[in-house]
């Protein structure tokens, strides 16, 4: 035990003692380099990294949430733009570094789990980093608990629940992101104590303080639940500068500025720049695009901006365009309509005007092509010069291929009743005059006689007979509207919403008057380059926008499970199963671990209470020193705890049970400290003493030897039999799978 | 921290009222302090506007002729006067045109509606607690109201029905908002320019007026927040004299209006954690005071349980009590409840039911969910979407009581005995359950369900009878054996599926939109006896059985509080905003984005709007940003150690604790709306504003000259809580032309 090395050192770093006297006794001395080294550390971290990098590319195999992940990875690898909700890039990034080290290609579907990796995917390097951060984990504990005051039998004590947490392995050893998460999260509050417990006098403890910072926004980038522990940092943070500018003795003007630059400034620059490296890897067009704005999707190479290259930027009466629908729910689409009527009569019996169809349509099409028109001439082409189309302006839309004129009339939409109907005018001589008047509105322009422009600018149509708004409902017609998406006219006194705007995104001027002719292409000699069009910065709060609000369909899985049944431990997650034996991997986490875990929170939380009403009525228990370290234990780990614990309460999403472990780290953390202080302040009885090392050690063993009976389940090895899967089935929620043979 | 800061300058400046009062004397004599300086003479730090208020005490009665006197002095009306004028504008600002318009506006067809339930004491189903509609139709019923309009949509003609005793009820509730203000302003401020200034922004405000006209819940649950609030502030007066007489009053006073509050709505909880939030840290406080035994303490603690936490339960079960021996006839809500609920109902088809005993083939049945709240098994014409498993038939709980309810019950080779008394079902009989109205069969496979995955699919299959092995169904009775025969109402069954051997489940998830949002039915092969897969038969017919009176076990009072309880959060929780109904958002409410339209859309119809009076609004908001930097900049201030002087700092502590105590109450309003799923509405934020702008009365005093911009502002927006007919606001020649500030506004 390495309880002699002294409090404040006890880091694993080498300290060079250099004597200063003079050249010529330097030259006499001989060079000292003393280095201290904390062996329990080193010790610690080697198991650990055993424990989590040891048959790091068992199974060769697909498992659980690599399936997910992987695909993000190989659009990495090929530089396609995606966009994923689950959370900010960084995590994905990391993982794709691994695999470009390990000179993955980005060729391989990740289609199901239990899928066998081929021999040229390097397995072991695509999980080499989140397998690292996991194992780093173990160390951070052990110097964490030193850096809150407790002394290293408890560190090792921390260390220890942590290295034997059959969960945290099952996490680390694959593809997945919470390890990474929660070795940032616990290098945040190392660096932040680290930082507070450095005398004021040395200028190098900002360093500590940017690693703090910089920390907090790798753990938010990595998922955004890293916010919580973040936000909890900052509370602490705050309290402790408020303590400093209470105390008179000091100036604090500059150190509340450092504080606010390293941990606020700081992190939200690094946060953007994940997105920046994110932005500028990812510069191929792919399957997301269509969720982005036309504007995005022209800035990336391929897609949309072969097609919209050369385009002319300005509308003229007489273009011809598609107009695609601004809003992504529920899918993307274009302005469409086709050879076939309303139905005189709907399901229901309402009547319809009988005329064309106008829907949206998701697919490019022939179809989709419109027609600009000035209501004042006949010309279907655009004159020379061209003349453009203003904000304001009123102007006609015409079907290319049928040549309807877009229409709208006081007739109820065929889905949503309460708006108008939107058809392709067809003149039935029953005294329904044509309405096919429509004023242009860009919603985002900058000046008042704005020109319409192809992608960048957003227009209503507004209808101007009746003052109705062209709008996409979102709702598909049923199948005589070939499922196409309902596309009506709402009179909206109010506000701003993006089924309203419509973009223009293929762009020609139209030069045929004949209908035969009119579907040639033809190119303007008027070129832009979109490309320059888009800052970063939009670009980077179009996305993360995006993000926060494209929402996946909420399946239930079926692994999912409620926030309180992780407590417990009511459920578990099968994440791989060999294709022919019994051999399976699971998330379960020690049995006794967890128990102590929970024991902890509530003893602590009695203890406090406790306290706390005694202290009120003038018993000071515990010195002040001794008072303020544990509030301190309580404020960093049963906070972390509630932080990264009771937000999944009121979340509707589908939560999984490895979503608990951050929040189970702080308490691993809780739990050794706790007994410490128990030790040395509960009692004062030299046998409760005895008899409490006695309990740890005993508590210890079980732990140890609950992690070795559930290591199959760990591991995926040794495939165990039907009957000793039965014996591993602590609980009867778990699903465990047998395989009959 | 700022608090305690707070405190202990408080305590250095003097620990009662009284010292304080006498050191800032001469500073303030021609101040608007002087006649609560000048009443607080006796040592418990009684003031002004309380001793005004209440001035029949005998030990008061010298000071407030003092006070009337020395305020004459100081060209200061007396505070009784301002009380007056308050009480006056109040009362005739939301008393004024009360009968117009003469139809049905808003919610009132909702509300109105159920208070005349009251009346007629039919049985219905809302998702708010009883009590704001007992009221209403008690209101109804005292001005002779008689229960029959119907009140079916808005914008119906009220005629020769007495609807104006509602109305004037819920406006009268509503002049005490003002009143209420005034007095918790004076007590936290100590100021009556402050306290005139809150009274005012209250009175005219065209929100307030608005939502106060109409017969809705909103005036009735703001009553009693703010009343709860005022005896709130007024116990924490009565803090150095516990037990005594006043104390006892205000304690039982803010138990008697939590009660209240939370039986209106249960945006009453907030005011509740106010509350008991105040009340901890009193406790606290108490707690540190040494020189208390710890008998004394237990004593506090003691009244407090019994005053804040007993009492108001009591009251509010009580409510509920009355609510369900009034409500005795069937009605609408029926449906929502248990079988065993609905047999208490008068003309309900379970009350005093007769009807066969035992199930038997060839019935016509309906089947209801055991669980609380559970549905009745229904299916409709309607296929299951594409993806969600096969493309067959929905089968749903539904909650209503419907036609697409009805089942017949089949044997399993489908050769039903035409003659004579049919067979009876028996436990362990396997059967085949028909749509009456579809004709399809109840079927189970294994495809998973729509949304607990885990579970199998239900759906109906085959045509007039004929299906195939998966629609066959076999009957337990829960607790019986083979042969037990089939109580209806009473026996618990379950329906295991013969394919599969999963049991009939109803998860009590909403379908989506495809679904109607009617609850999710599963096979579920977990066979675990929960109530979610037990079931009983409710209505049985069968005309070649005899029927007979069926006696259901009657529930007990606290099982139907708690399934009433369990309903009304579902329903609440089931109210998702609608696709093309606007959806307000709680960041529209502070800076008055949208308002609510009460009445008339066109031109020729008499329109009402509920809008917050904008100069205020911004005001409030304004003043609120400011308040924030303010006291932050005093507290950094403290901790610092700079000397503020005696008068700034009695400004601060009044800020902070008073201010302190309404940020808080407008935070607990305002900030959970954030992470509610159900939809929302504009009106959801006037308590919270009536927090807001008690902040600004506070704090206008200390900080800002006083605007009577909003008088201006309040006369060119009358026509919005007044009503107002002729052309919309964006065309000239209307009453409100030119006033339409921002796009979002629409009257």
């Amino acid at each position: 035990m390495a309880g002699d090395v002294e409090t404040r050192g006890c880091v694993s770093g080498i300290r060079v003692a250099e004597s200063r006297i003079s050249r010529l006794e330097m030259l006499q001395r001989p060079l000292v380099v003393t280095a201290q080294v904390d062996l329990v550390l080193v010790l610690v971290s080697v198991l650990a990294l055993w424990t989590r990098l040891s048959h790091l590319s068992y199974p060769n195999a697909v498992v659980f949430d690599e399936v997910y992940y992987g695909q993000f990875v190989s659009l990495y690898m090929k530089r396609v733009f995606f966009i994923d909700d689950s959370g900010p890039p960084l995590g994905h990034m990391i993982l794709a570094l691994g695999a470009y080290l390990g000179g993955f290609d980005g060729n391989f579907v990740w289609n199901r789990i239990g899928a066998e990796y081929p021999s040229s995917v390097s397995v072991w390097s695509l999980r080499l980093l989140p397998a690292l951060c996991g194992a780093l984990c173990v160390p951070l504990v052990y110097l964490l608990t030193l850096e809150l005051r407790f002394s290293h039998l408890s560190a090792l004590g921390a260390a220890l629940l942590l290295l034997l947490e059959n969960s945290l392995i099952v996490q680390s050893r694959f593809m997945l992101l919470e390890s990474v998460l929660i070795f940032f999260v616990l290098l945040a509050f190392f660096s932040y104590l680290r930082f507070h417990n450095t005398p004021d006098s040395s200028w190098f403890r900002y360093s500590w303080l940017l690693l703090c910072g910089a920390s907090c926004a790798a753990a938010v980038g990595v998922k955004y639940m890293g916010v919580f522990s973040y936000l909890l940092l900052l509370g602490v943070a705050s309290l402790h500068t408020w303590n400093l500018i209470g105390d008179q003795t000091v100036s604090v003007c500059v150190q509340c500025v450092c504080r606010f630059v390293c941990l606020l400034v700081v992190p939200v620059l690094l946060y953007v720049f994940w997105f920046y490296i994110h932005l500028s890897l990812l510069n191929r067009s792919g399957p997301h695009d269509q969720l982005m704005s036309s504007a995005f999707q022209a800035s990336l190479q391929g897609g949309l901006s072969r097609i919209t290259q050369g385009q002319p930027l300005e509308v003229a009466y007489g273009s011809q365009v598609t107009l695609r629908s601004s809003a992504s729910q529920p899918i993307p689409c274009w302005l469409h309509s086709h050879k076939a009527n309303y139905p005189i009569r709907y399901e229901n019996g309402r009547g319809s005007s009988h005329q064309q169809q106008v829907t949206c349509y998701p697919f490019k099409d022939v179809n989709n092509w419109w027609i600009v028109k000035d209501p004042g001439s006949q010309e279907l082409v655009v004159g020379s010069p061209p003349r453009p189309v203003r904000h304001g302006d009123v102007i006609q839309l015409v079907h290319g291929m049928t040549s309807r004129f877009l229409n709208s009339h006081d007739v109820a939409a065929p889905m949503s009743p309460h708006a108008q109907e939107v058809s392709g005018y067809i003149n039935f001589n029953v005294s329904m005059a044509a309405q096919n008047l429509w004023r242009v509105d860009i919603s985002n322009r900058e000046a008042e006689s704005e020109v319409w422009k192809t992608i960048l600018s957003e227009v209503r149509l507004v209808h101007v007979n009746t003052s109705a708004v062209l709008k996409l409902s979102g709702v598909s017609l049923p199948d005589w509207g070939f499922r196409q998406l309902e596309v009506v006219a709402e009179k909206l006194f109010k506000g701003h919403s993006s089924s309203l705007g419509w973009t223009v995104e293929e762009h020609r001027y139209g030069i045929s008057q004949e209908q035969k002719e009119r579907e040639a292409e033809l190119h303007s000699p008027t070129h832009i380059d979109v490309d320059r069009k888009i800052s970063f910065w939009a670009k980077f709060l179009e996305l993360q926008w995006k993000m926060l609000t494209v929402k996946q369909e909420d399946s239930e899985h079926k692994y999912s499970s409620s926030p309180l049944e992780w407590i417990t431990m009511e459920t578990n997650i099968a994440y791989w199963l060999h294709s022919s034996t019994n051999a399976q991997i699971h998330l379960i986490g020690n049995p006794v671990s967890w128990g102590v875990a929970n024991l902890s929170l509530l003893a602590y939380q009695l203890l406090a209470a406790v306290y706390l009403l005694r202290r009120r009525r003038g018993f000071k228990d515990l010195p002040d020193g001794v008072w303020c370290q544990f509030v301190r234990l309580g404020c960093v780990c049963v906070g972390g705890w509630v932080v990264n614990f009771v937000p999944f309460l009121l979340m509707e999403k589908t939560l999984f049970l490895y979503h608990y472990l951050p929040a189970l780290c702080y308490l691993y953390l809780l739990s050794p400290a706790l007994l410490e202080h128990a030790h040395t302040h509960l009692l004062s009885n030299v046998t409760h003493r005895r008899a409490l090392c006695v309990c740890v050690a005993a508590m210890l063993s079980s732990v140890f030897l609950s992690y070795r009976t559930f290591c199959p389940l760990t591991y995926g090895s040794p495939e165990l039999s039907a009957n000793q899967l039965q014996g591993l089935r602590w609980r009867d929620t778990w699903d465990i799978l047998y395989r009959r043979r | 921290m700022a608090k305690e800061e707070c405190i202990t300058q408080w305590n250095k400046t003097g620990d009662t009222s009284t010292l304080r009062n006498r050191k800032t004397f001469p500073l303030s004599e021609k101040t608007f302090q002087t006649p609560s300086t000048a009443v607080s003479k006796d040592k418990n730090s009684r003031t002004g506007g309380q001793s005004s208020e209440d001035d029949t005490q005998s030990s008061n009665g010298t000071s407030a002729q003092f006070s009337v006197r020395g305020s004459l002095g100081t060209n200061e009306p007396p505070s009784r006067v301002l009380l007056m004028l308050v009480v006056g504008l109040s009362f005739s600002t939301r008393l004024y045109k009360i009968t117009e318009p003469p139809h049905v506006c808003w919610d009132e067809t909702h509300f109105g509606k159920m208070g005349s339930y009251y009346i007629n004491r039919t049985f219905f189903f809302d998702v708010h607690p009883p009590l704001g509609k007992m009221l209403i139709g008690l209101a109804g019923y005292i001005t002779g109201y008689d229960g029959t309009f119907p009140f079916i949509k808005p914008g119906d003609k009220y005629e020769h029905h007495n609807y104006w005793g509602m109305r004037g009820f819920c406006a009268v509730l509503g002049s005490f908002l003002p009143i209420f203000a005034y007095l918790i302003v004076l007590e936290l401020s100590q100021s009556h320019t402050a306290a005139l200034i809150t009274a005012s922004l209250l009175i005219f405000d065209t929100g307030c007026i608005s939502i106060s006209q109409y017969i809705l819940l909103d005036p009735i649950l703001m009553f009693f927040i703010m009343a709860a609030v005022l005896s709130m502030v007024k116990f924490n007066q009565q803090r150095h004299r516990p037990f005594t007489a006043p104390w006892w009053l205000w304690l039982v006073l803010i138990g008697v209006n939590l009660a209240g509050a939370l039986g209106v709505k249960f945006v009453g909880l907030f005011v509740i954690v106010l509350v008991g939030l105040n009340t901890v840290w009193d406790l606290w406080r108490l707690l540190g005071d040494l020189s208390l035994s710890l008998v004394d303490i237990a004593k506090h603690f003691l009244a407090r349980v019994v005053g804040l936490i007993l009492l108001p339960l009591f009251i509010y079960v009580t409510i509920f009590a009355i609510h369900f021996v009034v409500l005795n006839k069937s009605g609408p809500g029926d449906g929502f409840f248990s079988s065993a609920f609905q047999s208490r109902l008068i003309g309900n088809n379970l009350h005093n039911a007769s009807m066969p005993e035992y199930l038997a083939y060839g019935s016509t049945i309906t089947v209801k969910n055991l669980r609380i709240a559970g549905g009745y098994l229904h299916s409709h014409w309607h296929l299951y979407p594409e993806g969600v498993g096969a493309r067959q038939q929905q089968v749903t709980a539904y909650l209503h009581k419907d036609y697409n309810n009805l089942w017949l019950v089949h044997r399993q080779d489908n050769n039903t005995s035409q003659s004579g008394t049919p067979d009876l079902v028996r436990h362990g009989d396997i059967i085949r359950l028909e749509h009456k109205e579809t004709t399809r069969n109840l079927h189970s496979h294994l495809h998973e369900a729509p949304l607990t995955k885990k579970h199998f699919q239900v759906t109906g299959y085959g045509t007039n009878g004929t299906g195939d092995t998966n629609d066959l169904w076999q009957v337990e009775v829960c607790g019986g054996r083979k042969g037990d025969l089939v109580k209806v109402l009473r026996s618990k069954v379950r329906f295991l599926h013969r394919a599969t051997g999963c049991v009939l489940y109803s998860s009590g998830k909403t379908l989506p939109k495809w679904g109607w949002e009617q609850v999710e039915v599963t096979c579920s092969p977990y066979l675990k006896e929960t109530p979610s897969s037990q079931w009983n038969i409710e209505d049985h017919i069968n005309p070649r059985l005899p029927n007979i009176s069926l006696s259901v076990l009657k529930p007990h009072f606290l099982e139907i509080l708690l399934e009433s309880h369990i309903i009304m959060i579902r329903g609440n929780s089931g109210l998702k905003p609608k696709d093309n109904e606007m959806n307000s958002k709680p960041w529209h409410w502070p800076i008055n984005y949208q308002g609510l339209r009460f009445s008339g859309v066109n031109e020729t119809e008499y329109r009402v709007y509920l809008l917050g009076n904008p100069v205020i609004w911004w005001m409030n908001l304004a003043t609120l940003g400011l308040y924030l930097i303010m006291v932050a900049v005093a507290s950094v201030a403290l901790q610092r150690g700079f000397s503020l002087g005696p008068k700034r700092m009695e400004h601060a502590c009044v800020l902070m604790r008073g201010g302190g105590l309404l940020l808080l109450g407008w935070l607990l309003h305002y900030v959970p709306f954030y992470t509610m799923g159900r939809v929302l509405y504009y009106h959801h934020y006037f308590p919270a504003m009536l927090f807001n702008t008690m902040l600004t009365g506070i704090k206008s005093h200390y900080i800002l000259p006083t605007f009577p911009f909003h008088y201006i502002d309040f006369y060119l927006f009358h026509p919005l809580s007044y009503g107002m007919t002729g052309p919309l606001a964006h065309e000239p020649g209307s009453a409100m032309a030119g006033l339409k500030w921002m796009d979002s506004w629409e009257f």
